[in-house]
């Protein structure tokens, strides 16, 4: 296997010096692969994100272990080299479009603008390009949105139109945060199957956080499951569905219903409790309050625990022992 | 079995410039207020009694002062700073009385507008638009000088002619809350109309009306200011700031501290309630949630 | 009939003016567009369909807080229209979706949870200390949050007080607008076996709208589909999922995303038309974004094929003898 196109090792992000919003997270992309981070409001999933692409607010904090892109260490990386990959090789869309795209500016001035000053491209070379994509993103009569503006566009289309506005510079990565949350599910189905294709054709890798384990389960290649900013559970995406490890996974998967599969007089499975926020200095299992499995030792150190070479979680329980106390 | 997870309240620290301006305003506004309350007992003038001897002595700095007189007198002998506490007073009383009777008219019709809509709307917002169009001090000139000048007189004037930004804001506001859930969950308890209006309607748009009051007072101020200036606003013995400024005004060439006084004073008070309202609009602002 | 139905919605109609200023002409929009169902007591009517397609209008309408343009609804044999406040707030109750926003920030959750009784007015203060008390008990809010504001509770929390809010005046009908689309997974979990529970023990009669397919699935009895301010399908959950005869059920049911790792991202072929409720389209409402459109959609409306009370299809292509064959879904093997 080829070297990952984004590596990240240890990251961590906290706020004021007090929050840990994200502690020691770690997780690789490979190139032409989706990775999802998927995790409940809070567990620090959009934080990463942003924290890959040096967009963080000042208050917040940012470190590593290692944070590479195509090789080359984005946390020594000064800013106006990082302004140039943003954009043009690493690119991001947000779940509302509308607070991305600037009301006041056409949507053609905003889909040339950034090709124009990364590939010092002329207007007429933009133009066309961002034409082409329009047509390829499936946006009717790209020639005609061109001198819109985006109130003038459905959510949907938006939503189109900021994938190709990410797609214009030809980016190696794309990190998409919550892109389908605020369309109706229709639509939905649409534009994950879009940025599936657009994956493909133009070997992206994508980086989509999600909180729907129904959008992991159909795009994902592998999976960061997030909980109280760490990864407690990574693997691939069939992996995570066939043999969940960890006890917030397996409580996720039982809470949501599934057409045809969850019984509809019985209650739907549920975890107790909301997600805690976590301060600097916290140790042990973030998830212990809410486990039904948990004891004093949560309180300790957790080591990452691996099922296969692909799966690693983060429980001091193997499944067999959280069965074996399940019965008890 | 629970095992505590202890969460530390996050609470992001705001201390920015806009809550020193705050508090910078509230200082300088209780100045004026306790010198309005008790200025005039610790001042051993009286802001009436003229001593024609003893004219535009100078204030403390200057060359000639006097020390029984710290501000100096005016050009009738009498104490500047007796005056000057005594004009807090006036000033004091025509901006919270305006801002009281402008409040409640505009937050009325504000209200009743946004709450209703339809053709109440329609009225409201012709109210509105009418009152833009009317120039405030040319018709205060004309009603103070076909009716003579009074106190109450100017302060109904003032009162009936400044509620506009109160009606446009409770107006807006109205119509923001109106269409939040808790208002029609609120319908749907079967809550009475003024129920809905005074329980959840009003405390949610108060925090908005109390800057617009803060305004409203530091408007009143200047525009009774400006009406005595003109010789129309409150009658002569009465020391209203503008008065004074208007008195001094034959004399300013020769002692400019006699405008100079009270001209600082209401610009310093007039700041001051401004910074007040700003630091509330910043303060009310961010405890907003979400 | 003896007894009433819980809810009846006879061919109601709601316009909305959207009034282009003061000089300008006002447009029209049909939110909702002759809509007729009824729900048997003690039943679950799940609502679904896009962002749009009238069904929050729907919900204000069974709730009174519209009057209906042209219409009727009934709430136990009772037009909501005729009915003083107090009365309809006994009968019938609300939950909404955002509970950041259906809560007064400035009121207490125990101002909040006992408005219904107090604005009933026949209640001592002691009788509704009680009784709000016990309500929060059963919803599973501690007491000692009854003097706290809305902003100090989660999302979770936050809608278990609306919950305890509209049932504490125990009444008949709640309507839940998508009661847990802004919640986290593990709280709409939380929430939907609460609601579950408690229909059951006030004996209660939901309508419950939502867009996610799944929920819808998991909760309602009876599934009505709205397109653009219409009903266009209602049935039998179990029918409804297990055999859509309406091709936007068809692609709606298309749409969910199982947690299935294998089937992929499903092609719901709905075309990127959007449905504007400012311009329904002539002849069938549908058929700028059907696949299976012929021409007679395009110029005749659909008549509704009611089979039974609470089974309905409104397409041209269900009604004949040789119905279209759907390609197979998710769902077709049951």
């Amino acid at each position: 296997m080829s070297a990952p196109l984004l590596e990240i090792e240890d990251l961590s992000v906290t706020f004021n010096e007090r929050m840990a919003a994200v502690r020691n997270a770690s997780f690789r992309i490979g190139r032409g692969e989706t990775h999802c981070v998927v995790g409940e409001s809070g567990c620090g999933k959009s934080v990463s994100a942003l924290a890959v692409m040096n967009l963080l607010v000042s208050a917040a904090k940012r470190t590593a272990k290692r944070l590479s892109f195509a090789g080359e260490d984005l946390l020594a990386m000064p800013e106006k080299r990082m302004a140039q990959l943003r954009g043009n090789r690493m690119a991001m869309i947000f779940q509302e479009p509308m607070t991305s795209l600037n009301p006041a500016y056409t949507i053609g001035s905003q889909l040339t603008e950034s090709y124009r000053r990364h590939k010092r491209a002329s207007q007429r070379d933009a133009t066309a390009r961002a034409v082409k994509l329009m047509g390829r993103v499936g946006i009717t009569a790209p020639e005609m949105r061109l001198g819109q503006f985006p109130h003038q566009l459905s959510g949907g289309l938006r939503q189109r139109v900021m994938i190709a506005m990410a797609l214009m510079c030809e980016p190696e990565l794309l990190i998409a945060d919550e892109p389908t949350t605020a369309l109706d599910v229709t639509v939905q189905a649409q534009i994950l199957r879009l940025l599936n294709e657009l994956k493909d054709e133009f070997g992206l890798s994508i980086l989509l956080i999600t909180h729907d384990l129904g959008v992991v389960a159909r795009v994902a290649d592998s999976v960061s499951v997030m909980y109280a900013g760490e990864v407690v559970e990574h693997t691939t995406a069939r992996q995570l569905f066939a043999d969940p490890q960890h006890p917030y996974t397996r409580g996720l998967l039982s809470c949501i219903p599934v057409p045809g599969k969850s019984q509809r007089d019985k209650p739907l499975g549920s975890i107790p409790g909301v997600v805690p926020q976590v301060s600097v200095g916290f140790s042990g299992c973030a998830f212990r309050s809410r486990c039904a499995f948990a004891d004093a030792d949560c309180a300790g150190t957790i080591n990452t625990q691996t099922a296969t070479a692909d799966h690693n979680y983060l429980c001091r329980l193997t499944p067999t022992r959280q069965k074996e106390l399940a019965r008890a | 079995m629970s095992i505590a997870i202890s969460l530390p309240p996050v609470r992001v620290r705001t201390f920015r410039v806009g809550n020193v301006g705050f508090w910078i305003g509230v200082a300088i506004c209780s100045v004026v207020v306790l010198a309005a309350v008790v200025g005039n007992a610790l001042v051993p003038h009286d802001p009436f009694a003229q001593n024609l001897n003893n004219r535009l002595v100078p204030p403390f700095w200057m060359e000639g002062s006097q020390p029984d007189h710290l501000l100096g007198t005016d050009q009738l002998g009498r104490d500047y700073l007796a005056r000057l506490v005594y004009g807090a007073r006036i000033s004091l009383l025509i901006g919270i009385t305006t801002m009281i009777v402008s409040g409640l008219i505009g937050t009325t019709l504000g209200i009743l507008g946004g709450y209703f809509g339809g053709i109440v709307d329609d009225v409201v917002l012709f109210l509105i638009t009418c009152r833009l169009s009317i120039p405030v001090v040319l018709v205060a000139l004309a009603v103070v000088g076909l009716l003579g000048s009074s106190l109450t007189l100017v302060i109904c004037t003032l009162g009936l002619l400044l509620w506009d930004r109160f009606a446009v804001v409770a107006r807006s506001t109205t119509m923001q809350v109106r269409s939040l859930d808790y208002m029609n969950a609120a319908m749907c308890a079967g809550a009475s109309t003024p129920r809905l209006l005074f329980r959840e309607i009003l405390p949610n748009i108060a925090s908005h009306l109390a800057v617009v009051a803060t305004l409203e007072i530091a408007l009143a101020i200047l525009f009774e200011a400006t009406l005595s200036f003109l010789g129309l606003g409150v009658p002569a013995p009465l020391p209203s700031w503008g008065l004074m400024i208007a008195e001094g005004k034959d004399y300013m060439f020769f002692s400019s501290w006699v405008i100079m006084i009270p001209g600082v004073t209401l610009f310093i008070f007039v700041m001051g309630v401004n910074f007040v309202g700003d630091g509330l609009r910043s303060l009310l602002g961010a405890e907003r949630p979400r | 009939m003896n007894s009433p139905a819980a809810i009846e919605v006879r061919d109601v109609r709601q316009e909305f003016r959207v009034s282009g200023g003061m000089f300008a002409a006002a447009r029209h929009v049909v939110a909702v567009d002759g809509v007729s169902f009824s729900v048997p007591a003690g039943r679950v009517l799940g609502i679904v369909g896009e962002s749009g397609c009238g069904k929050s209008t729907l919900a204000r309408l069974i709730l009174g807080l519209l009057a209906p343009t042209s219409g009727d609804a009934l709430v136990y044999g009772q037009r909501l229209a005729a009915l003083d406040r107090k009365a309809r707030a006994r009968l019938i109750q609300p939950v909404f979706q955002d509970p950041f926003s259906s809560l007064n920030p400035r009121q207490t959750i125990q101002e909040i949870v006992s408005l219904p009784l107090v604005a009933q007015g026949s209640f001592e203060a002691p009788e509704i200390t009680r009784l709000t008390n016990e309500i929060l008990d059963r919803v599973g809010i501690a007491r000692a949050m009854a003097t706290r504001l809305p902003a100090e509770l989660s999302g979770g929390q936050r809608q278990r007080v609306a919950i305890a809010r509209a049932l504490i005046i125990k009444p008949k009908v709640v309507v839940c607008d998508e009661p847990t689309s802004a919640l986290d997974v593990s709280v709409q979990a939380q929430i939907l076996n609460l609601l579950a529970e408690l229909r059951r023990e006030f004996n209660l009669t939901y309508i419950f709208i939502s867009h996610n397919l799944a929920v819808i699935e998991h909760v309602a009895s009876t599934v009505a589909v709205m397109y653009l301010g219409r009903i266009v399908e209602m049935n039998e959950t179990d029918v409804l999922f297990r055999s859509p005869r309406h091709p936007y059920t068809r692609a709606l049911l298309d749409s969910v995303l199982t947690p299935e790792p294998d089937l992929g991202i499903p092609d719901v072929g709905l075309g990127d038309a959007v449905p504007d409720p400012s311009r329904i389209p002539a002849g069938c409402r549908f058929h700028p974004r059907c696949r299976m459109a012929v021409e007679r959609c395009q110029r005749e409306p659909p008549k509704p094929d009611l089979a039974a009370p609470d089974e309905m299809v409104e397409c041209h292509l269900a009604n004949q003898d040789n119905p279209f064959q759907l390609v197979g879904g998710q769902y077709a093997q049951g």
